[in-house]
């Protein structure tokens, strides 16, 4: 195993380590507000794993997933927030 | 040796996202938590792709600036969002405040 491949799997270890304890604190956070920040701190690792893996595997076919995976995330989190601050989300 | 630059940069972004979920996972309140996952969403993000960057333009030995796109939207994106959501939580927490004797 060459020296990138083993720097680029100790990154990807590393981000599906941080996922993780962005779920544990999603699962437990005491409050909602918690959980979405959670969420939005789960997406942007799993992007960032994403792309690690498209680096890896020497394709640009992986950025487009990763791209998708951002803009979803802020999506989701903003409209979240909004249902927190109002109760609806389209008012 | 651009390989191994780009797979430092990576590596270094990663350890960035770490450790900003380390601090959402360690901190007490909520308003400290807000705080360490923007060091994944800023410099954890703009490492990665600076990597990516590296990586793809030594391998198709032309500029490749695609990865452009998702930091300008993470660069947009994440004021707005946490902004959203502080604003919710300090909206809930008065709202608690208030109703609770």
């Amino acid at each position: 195993m060459s020296l990138f491949t083993s720097v680029l799997l100790g990154a990807q270890m590393l981000l599906g380590l941080a996922m993780l304890l962005a779920l544990l604190r999603l699962l437990r956070g005491p409050r909602a507000q918690d959980r979405v920040l959670a969420l939005d701190t789960l997406y942007v690792n799993g992007m960032l794993l994403v792309l690690a893996l498209g680096i890896r595997q020497g394709t640009t076919l992986y950025f487009e997933a990763a791209l998708v995976i951002g803009m979803l995330g802020f999506v989701s989190t903003a409209a979240l927030a909004k249902f927190l601050l109002r109760g609806e989300v389209i008012e | 040796m651009s390989e191994t630059i780009a797979a430092l940069l990576v590596f270094a972004g990663a350890l960035f996202a770490f450790v900003g979920s380390v601090g959402l996972l360690r901190l007490r309140t909520f308003y400290e938590r807000v705080h360490p996952p923007t060091m994944g969403t800023t410099l954890g993000t703009a490492l990665v792709l600076a990597g990516s960057i590296v990586y793809f333009t030594a391998l198709e030995s032309r500029p490749v600036l695609h990865e452009v796109l998702i930091a300008i939207l993470m660069t947009v994106t994440t004021p707005v969002t946490y902004m959203l959501l502080v604003r919710a939580a300090l909206h809930r927490d008065r709202r608690v405040s208030h109703t609770d004797p």
